[in-house]
């Protein structure tokens, strides 16, 4: 089925054992866009993001990557190098440097030669700026630096869209702000972005969509400001109003 | 003592040379046989890990002396005859190798299993990522209990005289036999052992140092 979207997902469902935590989610991204998940916790939210790459299987419904219905593709290796994902405990692996970590799926998935890998390796750290660190350890990086490290491995599969887990839920909030400039600078730049998360400034500045759930459905979604401001849900409302009281407008 | 040790040594050291041969080759075999079992185990499906289940309990359900046995006295049999080495080695490896499966089995389900799903999430399949994200973190945590195996190896080697390999226990009777000074001869053995031993045991302390991931 043709689209224009780069992601559709329809009628998406997921069950955990009896319970169903995603209801019927329908969502649509279009290249260069970033759209924000909010929600209460235990929403289904990331379950999205892991259905998306089948990480986690979804129960029902069909999710396109362009033209590829890609919840049934058997080439599922393939797909997911187009799909970046951005982990909440950054996933970085343990035994490789920051450079090695963003190496590793160039040498051993797409075959680059090593040369090669390194220095898109080497750009990709700079581009989060962590050029200075390319030779360290995981354990040896901050909260920030790896999160920083784990988006920079992403972006260097040089995937079509980027799916972020909330990137700063395990960041105390000094960390939190280098990491949401280094995203807020790549949708400005037009990577396509799926961005789950409970920074608020965040996503009323810097998403295109603001997508607002709870128990397993969208209860509304558009453009952040009207969400933020006046939005048609007394759910919404509460949700964002109660959150922007404790953490503030701004992201800093 | 030192005078036996003179008049024997090139009988002592092609004695130490097979046992450290032995050795060798039984516990790095033993990794690599180990390391399938563990990963079977772990991910293979039912029948497979059922099949590794039982074989790693028969195995260290039995004395090694047996299986040695039956591996030299039996197998002729069946047509299968073995020089001594070969069937200490073979029995060897056998036993290492489901000893050190447990090992692994326990140090690579202390990777994380978010370990495998990021690198699942950058389009690794999922023998790419346990060969090349889980194993590499798996053996590194391995070799305390690996150079554990390996001391012991050296030692149980020695059982290997009870078929006539000719290594460092064996060598290590004949001259006794030859001499009657049964304490020197022996003590001297043991002393090879003790040295052979803290000698390998620094090494690989050396090489668990090299390798840790800061």
């Amino acid at each position: 089925m043709p689209t224009k979207h780069l992601l559709r997902i329809e009628d998406l469902h997921h069950s955990f054992e009896n319970e169903e935590v995603l209801k019927g989610i329908s969502l649509a991204l279009d290249k260069g866009e970033t759209k924000v998940i909010v929600g209460p916790s235990g929403t289904g939210k990331s379950t999205i993001l892991n259905n998306i790459i089948r990480l986690v299987p979804p129960t029902k419904g069909k999710i396109y990557l362009e033209d590829t219905e890609i919840t049934s593709a058997k080439n599922i290796n393939e797909i997911r190098q187009q799909i970046g994902f951005v982990f909440q405990d950054f996933g970085l692996f343990n035994h490789l440097t920051a450079k090695g970590n963003v190496m590793i799926g160039l040498t051993k998935v797409k075959k680059m030669n090593k040369k090669e890998a390194e220095e898109l390796a080497l750009f990709e750290l700079e581009r989060v700026g962590l050029e200075n660190y390319a030779d360290s350890y995981p354990s040896q990086l901050s909260g920030g630096q790896k999160q920083r490290v784990g988006i920079a491995r992403a972006l260097a599969m040089q995937p079509k869209l980027i799916l972020f887990d909330e990137p700063t839920s395990a960041l105390d909030p000094e960390l939190t702000g280098e990491v949401l400039k280094v995203m807020r600078n790549l949708a400005e730049e037009g990577m396509t972005m799926l961005v789950v998360t409970h920074e608020m400034g965040f996503a009323r500045s810097v998403a295109d969509e603001l997508i607002f759930m709870e128990g397993g459905n969208i209860v509304e979604q558009g453009d952040p400001e009207k969400l933020f401001t006046n939005p048609d849900h007394k759910r919404t409302k509460e949700f964002l109003f109660q959150l922007t009281d404790l953490y503030g407008e701004g992201e800093n | 003592m030192l005078d036996i040790f003179l008049e024997f040594y090139p009988l002592f050291l092609r004695g130490l040379g097979v046992t450290v041969f032995v050795t060798i080759i039984s516990c790095f075999s033993g990794t690599i046989l180990g390391t399938f079992l563990a990963l079977g185990k772990i991910y293979g499906n039912k029948f497979v890990s059922a099949v590794v289940r039982i074989f790693i309990s028969i195995i260290r359900g039995t004395p090694l002396l047996v299986q040695l046995f039956i591996i030299y006295y039996g197998l002729p049999a069946y047509g299968i005859r073995l020089t001594p080495i070969t069937a200490a080695v073979i029995s060897f490896i056998i036993n290492s190798g489901a000893y050190q499966a447990e090992y692994l089995r326990g140090s690579i389900q202390s990777i994380s299993g978010s370990q495998l799903k990021a690198a699942q999430s950058i389009g690794m399949s999922k023998w790419q990522g346990i060969r090349y994200i889980i194993l590499p973190q798996a053996l590194r945590r391995v070799i305390p209990a690996w150079t554990n195996e390996f001391i012991y190896m050296i030692k149980y080697s020695s059982l290997a005289y009870v078929i006539g390999a000719r290594e460092l226990m064996t060598e290590g009777k004949l001259i006794a036999s030859r001499n009657y000074q049964f304490f020197n001869v022996y003590f001297i053995v043991a002393l090879i052992y003790l040295v052979v031993i803290i000698l390998f045991v620094s090494l690989f302390n050396r090489i668990e140092k090299k390798v840790t991931i800061p």
